[in-house]
């Protein structure tokens, strides 16, 4: 390797772990910053030469905190500290550096740098961006680009966002246990978040908001590894991984969405569909399901089925029901339908679906499902009406136009239908 | 004689590459290989799951399971390679043609003391 594209990667990888103990010395997130910045700065001069310390981010927090300090007293006009050479010269400082970090915790420093962004009176928006700043590194370009903002606009919402939590205050004293599941819950639940944001974009803005999913599967990891025990972050991860792992089959090439059971399977990614299992396998040995290992097992089956039509959909439904259980929701309920009308037919599923008409009422997806269901069961007049009402209210062309080739197809399937509302 | 060559890295660092990343990382591996096997022959090669995806089985009469290695370990075992070396020396050359394509990290080389082949299927 002749670049210095390693060296990227290893600082990158290290990030949340050395701004997170530089938060906990200095208590303020763009002072950390500013040390990690100029640790970065340090470690390009230096590590091309030497070759990389040891432990990268012991030295990165060593320097990082002797920089800022450095800088606060020069801001002081005290005496400053000594010289770089001096500084960079941390052979011998390192391993006691090194047992240091590992004696204090942090795990808890980088749980509570995460924890901070999902502030609850930072709307999601906020906290996604800002997690993706502090934490992922990203740049406020990068970011802005992918929430398709411009670079003011998302330079304000991060710079809004970090006067808030700092305003709010964290808590820097060790958790509780009780506080630890809090948190983590609460990490788990921005990721997850920011996961959808990659997610849900559409054709034409895949290619730049796909990055967000990989980064959103890589903090899912980094608080896997610092708490592997958990049961939920196993599930959290399988599923970003299954989701994810289905990506290049989800948008044909216009940029139409591709329905789970028109994919073309071959597509789907083997490696994560993979690590996911064995993740989930490893969560269901706990028996302690949640909302997330659930919706992984439901994305593990899928994933498990060699054609659509060898999908186990009595099991989804059950899992559907358990967390139907755990987090009642009319969404919950919508997919559970989906399940139901394939092992035990549209009748049954449109009788579960009819009564979310209230709260659903502006959901896409629930007039979506109702018009299949209703095409299914040879009520067209109905289904067009509830594909047209789609329609209206979907969030993104290919939605729209995903909808529009059921309309297509009811038209061609059932042209006689009584005569046609509109001209 | 065989020898374990054992991948040791920051599983961090290298969960943390892209696809692309992670491609390019895996096409120099590659071009490593194809030299050791100027000398060598290889056995099995493989790469492990990431340690989060582990479970330890604790020695005893009632095993007790539990989630992961997680000593708090600066590196991970993330894979390995078995050649037939006709040498130490040999196989410490197959470990600098694979150390050479990392900046972290080591490769460690060690003599297999038993190898039993895989059953016929």
């Amino acid at each position: 390797m002749s670049d210095l594209s390693w060296i990227d990667q290893a600082l990158s990888s290290v990030r949340p772990q050395v701004v997170a103990a530089l938060m906990r010395y200095f208590r303020d997130l763009d002072t950390a910053e500013e040390a990690f910045q100029e640790a970065c700065l340090k470690a390009l001069r230096n590590w091309p030469q030497k070759g990389p310390p040891r432990d990268p981010a012991a030295w990165l927090i060593f320097v990082g905190r002797n920089a800022a300090i450095d800088d606060i007293r020069k801001r002081s006009r005290n005496q400053a500290l000594p010289d770089e050479e001096r500084l960079s010269d941390l052979e011998d400082a390192e391993p006691s550096m090194a047992e240091r970090l590992d004696s204090a915790d942090y795990r808890d420093d980088v749980l509570r740098l995460l924890f901070i962004c999902c502030h609850p009176d930072l709307p999601a928006t906020q906290q996604i961006a800002l997690a993706l700043r502090v934490v992922s590194g990203l740049t406020v370009p990068e970011i802005a680009r992918a929430f398709l903002v411009s670079e003011a606009a998302m330079e304000q919402r991060i710079t809004r966002a970090k006067r808030k939590v700092a305003a709010a205050g964290v808590a820097f004293e060790t958790p509780s246990a009780a506080d630890r599941v809090e948190r983590i819950a609460a990490v788990a639940a921005m990721i997850y978040l920011l996961f959808n944001e990659g997610y849900s974009a559409s054709g034409g803005d895949s290619h730049v908001r796909e990055p967000l999913c990989d980064e959103a599967i890589r903090l899912g990891y980094l608080v896997l590894r610092m708490f592997p025990g958990e049961p939920e972050l196993m599930g959290l991860v399988a599923l970003m991984l299954f989701q994810h792992a289905r990506a290049p089959a989800r948008l044909d090439a216009e940029g139409q969405i591709v329905l789970l059971e028109d994919q073309d399977r071959s597509l789907w990614r083997a490696r994560p569909i993979a690590e996911a299992t064995a993740l989930i396998e490893k969560a269901a040995r706990h028996r302690h399901p949640g909302t997330y290992q659930l919706q992984a097992a439901i994305a593990y089956e899928h994933a498990g089925a060699k054609a659509a039509g060898e999908t186990d959909w009595l099991a989804i439904d059950q899992y559907y029901q358990m967390l139907e259980i755990l987090q009642p929701s009319p969404v919950v309920t919508l997919n559970r339908a989906v399940a139901v009308s394939k092992h035990a037919g549209p009748a049954e599923a449109l009788a579960m679906v009819e009564p979310l008409a209230g709260p659903l009422a502006g959901y896409f997806q629930f007039h979506g499902v109702r018009g299949a269901l209703l095409t299914k069961l040879g009520r067209a007049r109905e289904a067009r009406a509830a594909f047209e009402k789609a329609i209206s209210i979907a969030n993104t062309p290919a939605e729209a136009a995903h909808i529009r080739s059921h309309l297509d197809r009811l038209q061609a399937d059932a042209p006689v239908d009584g005569p046609r509302r509109s001209a | 004689m065989l020898y374990a060559l054992l991948c040791y890295n920051n599983e961090a660092a290298v969960c943390g590459l892209s696809k692309e990343e992670d491609d390019a990382m895996m096409d120099r591996v590659r071009a490593a290989e194809a030299k050791i096997v100027a000398r060598s022959t290889f056995g099995p090669r493989l790469r492990l799951m990431p340690t989060t995806a582990a479970t330890f089985v604790k020695a005893g009469q009632d095993p007790v399971v539990v989630d992961g290695p997680f000593a708090e370990t600066k590196e991970q075992l993330l894979g390995f390679w078995i050649v037939d070396c006709a040498s130490l020396e040999d196989a410490i050359e197959a470990g600098k043609h694979l150390a050479r394509e990392r900046e972290f990290g080591g490769i460690e080389v060690r003599p297999i003391s038993a190898y039993l082949p895989p059953q016929e299927a």
